[in-house]
């Protein structure tokens, strides 16, 4: 997997307060990232630094393979959590100035605004200010902002918040779409449903530190515990289920009574999984054999909580 | 349009587009002008008041001298008693009645005069007789010496000075308190300047803060990009305020004294009042005439291009140097409301080299305050301006002096941008708190 950031052995302290601590990371290109933790935990300074607004106290970053410049600006779109616009400015002027700022033409910069207003279903703002607008309406203008000089590297942070759930799929499409062509993506956010459904790769920051980095089906993978979760009916009326599985201990979530429908859940030996399979088809029959895989939330909590309890 | 360039552009366009800028842009003139015209207006009409004063002279003395005056005219009442005169002053409606009883002396008949009038006399009334009076005691005495009133005349002249430097320039007398008001008023259009578009400036900065659109811009450009962006800006927005202010102020009060017919002379004049016996005799105006001659010639003596290039110096490196740390003030709060305690310190020294300047450079401005103001940086742009008129070199400012003061200035310009920035750029970026002077140093550190 080729990186197109290489965060190596970033620190940053704010006086005493030590806000990031030794942080390497490689954002994999052409992917999405999750740049999770908890409130507080260093992500946005680490964002920042990326956007060069921070300097790190020590550590470098490389874009593409070349130490991090001013130049690089151009290349990389920032949508900050704290968002916002000049309220008395009209929506037009301000999107081809922020686009001027990072280096678009203005002409180019009109074209492809053109392109995005009806893209995202905008025509007629052209001449309103922003206190005009609604505040959806103002995050759209916002997205548009951050992506409309086509950076190679786009940041969101929580850029779904302030949208209603029809503006926040199509933002997630518009994601979906950059990344198909060809953007890297990091994507910091607490909601924990919109990473499973976006990112490819996570990292996790918690009290200055990456705790967590990597695929996010790798992570799940050496978070699994081996735990299956079974539906079953057994061929001849009522059953011990305990004894049929040997004793293992057993979680019964529901038994439906009429149907002698079981429905449980429990943890499988490693190497056992084949046997176990084999004895419930044939003593009845499955009706859902899934195995329990972490949630990205589950795994969240868990891992800060561990680092919490232990330091 | 290199980056600084946008900037400056939408700071200048953002800030001439705004209402409340245009409407004080259009409307300061509008009232300025008004003001002084109604000032002249009611002047005028005030002075064209006559005031009619009854007469009743019982004695010898003053008979030819109650000639109608600029604020009175005279009425004789000739054969009535003091009574009867009161009487008919009152049903007349006359301002008042101006009673000499009869005496043998003049001396005796001036001790025992008395005006009487309805409410307490009002002093030019008052002024304009007893000046009657005392024309009438000096001739009267002079009599008595056996001097002639042209003798007296030519004895009396008025007498000045001359004036000259070493090197042979003739000066005037009040020229120094005259050049020094040339310069103070450079000096205090900078300190305007820097007060009202300073201001504005941090406005603009609190309002980046707020609306939360500072993190997008710096992560295009560098925040002290953005400062400066914004600090020139506002100030070429500020330049063509005045301009505007300048033109069109000039042009509606010669609009508006031409349409109403105001002498301008009136509102100059008004000062000169108390001329007395100088004025009547005048020699006092003769005098004054010359002065004025003289400070006229002066005027156009003036080193004008020197001053108006070190004025651009002065103005440009001043006002950069406070607008910084109005823009690390805007940086460092979250509201207006936040930033009084930070203000008080910086309107401290602009306040202290104008009074250091009328108080100090008027009388003597080559004194050892006047140098040491003039010298230290944040004094040093409107004071330095107010020395500037009396030339650089012999007689005026000497080289030494005005070298320190500018090395000094562009010394602490640097200094100061460089700390505003730090400030700025940690600044932009803290929601939510009111920060102490402590906390702004530890943000030079980060």
């Amino acid at each position: 997997m080729s990186s197109i950031l290489s965060i190596r052995e970033v620190t940053k302290s704010y006086g005493p307060h030590k806000a990031l601590d030794d942080i390497s990371l490689e954002i994999p290109s052409n992917r999405i990232f999750g740049l999770l933790g908890p409130n507080g935990a260093g992500k946005t300074t680490l964002i920042r630094i990326i956007n060069q607004i921070l300097v790190p106290d020590s550590g470098k970053i490389y874009l593409d393979g070349e130490p991090l410049t001013q130049k690089h600006v151009a290349q990389i779109g920032y949508l900050p959590e704290e968002r916002g616009l000049y309220k008395s400015m009209k929506v037009g002027e301000q999107v081809l100035y922020l686009a001027q700022l990072k280096g678009l033409s203005r002409s180019e910069a009109r074209s492809r605004l053109k392109y995005w207003f009806d893209k995202l279903d905008i025509g007629d703002w052209w001449g309103k200010k922003v206190q005009e607008l609604s505040k959806g309406m103002a995050q759209k203008v916002q997205f548009i902002v951050t992506v409309l000089h086509r950076p190679k590297l786009l940041i969101f942070d929580e850029p779904f918040s302030g949208f209603d759930p029809i503006n926040a799929a199509l933002i997630k499409d518009q994601i979906l779409e950059l990344r198909d062509e060809g953007a890297s993506i990091i994507f910091s956010t607490h909601r924990m449903e919109s990473v499973e459904e976006l990112c490819e790769y996570i990292g996790l920051i918690h009290r200055s530190r990456l705790l967590l980095e990597g695929r996010l089906t790798d992570i799940k993978k050496a978070y699994k515990q081996n735990r299956f979760r079974i539906e079953w009916t057994p061929g001849n009326g009522e059953v011990a289920l305990e004894q049929l599985l040997n004793g293992t201990p057993v979680e019964v979530s529901h038994f439906d009574a009429e149907e002698h429908l079981w429905d449980f859940t429990l943890q499988v030996p490693e190497g056992e999984k084949q046997r176990l399979l084999h004895t419930l088809s044939e003593k009845g029959s499955i009706s859902s054999f899934r195995e329990l895989v972490p949630t990205a939330n589950e795994i969240f909590i868990e891992t800060v909580q561990k680092k919490d309890l232990h330091g | 349009m290199g980056k600084i360039g946008l900037i400056i552009r939408r700071e200048y366009l953002a800030k001439v587009r705004n209402k409340s800028f245009v409407i004080m842009t259009f409307l300061s003139p509008i009232l300025l002008v008004g003001m002084v015209v109604l000032i002249a207006y009611l002047t005028q009409v005030n002075d064209n008041e006559k005031r009619q004063v009854a007469v009743l002279n019982q004695s010898a003395f003053f008979r030819d001298l109650f000639i109608p005056q600029r604020g009175v005219s005279f009425i004789r009442l000739d054969g009535l008693s003091l009574e009867a005169a009161k009487d008919s002053t009152l049903s007349m409606g006359l301002y008042g009645l101006l009673h000499l009883p009869e005496r043998r002396d003049l001396v005796d008949v001036t001790e025992d005069a008395f005006l009487y009038t309805k409410d307490a006399p009002s002093t030019s009334v008052l002024e304009e007789i007893e000046s009657i009076f005392e024309d009438g005691l000096r001739q009267y005495r002079l009599r008595e010496l056996g001097v002639s009133p042209e003798q007296y005349a030519a004895v009396r002249s008025g007498y000045e000075i001359h004036t000259a430097t070493f090197s042979g320039e003739r000066s005037t007398k009040g020229i120094n308190e005259f050049k020094a008001l040339v310069g103070g008023a450079f000096g205090y259009l900078i300190m305007m300047f820097i007060i009202i578009y300073g201001g504005f400036v941090m406005r603009s900065v609190i309002e980046e803060k707020t609306s939360r659109i500072i993190e997008v811009i710096i992560s295009s450009v560098k925040p002290f990009q953005l400062m400066l962006g914004k600090i020139i800006g506002t100030s070429l927005a500020g330049v063509t305020q005045f301009l505007i202010w300048i033109v069109s102020a000039s042009l509606l009060m010669v609009v508006a004294l031409l349409l109403l017919d105001i002498d301008p002379a009136i509102l100059l004049e008004q000062r000169n009042m108390p001329g007395g016996l100088d004025a009547q005799l005048g020699t006092g105006a003769l005098a004054g005439d010359e002065t004025s001659r003289m400070i006229l010639q002066e005027f156009l003596q003036l080193p004008m291009g020197l001053l108006i290039g070190f004025f651009l110096v002065y103005f440009v490196l001043g006002y950069l140097i406070y607008s910084s740390i109005y823009a690390a003030i805007g940086a460092a709060v979250d509201n207006e409301t936040d930033t009084q305690q930070f203000i008080f310190p910086i309107i401290l020294p602009l306040m202290l080299a104008i009074y250091v300047g009328f108080f100090s450079v008027f009388s003597n401005p080559h004194g050892p305050i006047a140098v040491a103001f003039s010298i230290f940086p944040l004094t040093s742009p409107i004071v330095m301006l107010m020395r500037l008129p009396g030339g650089i070199g012999e007689g005026g400012v000497p080289v030494w002096q005005l070298v320190a003061s500018l090395a000094l200035l562009a010394g602490t310009f640097l200094g100061i941008v460089w700390l505003a920035a730090k400030i700025y750029r940690t600044g932009i970026l803290m929601y939510g708190k009111k920060p102490t002077y402590r906390e702004l140093f530890k943000w030079l550190k980060y």
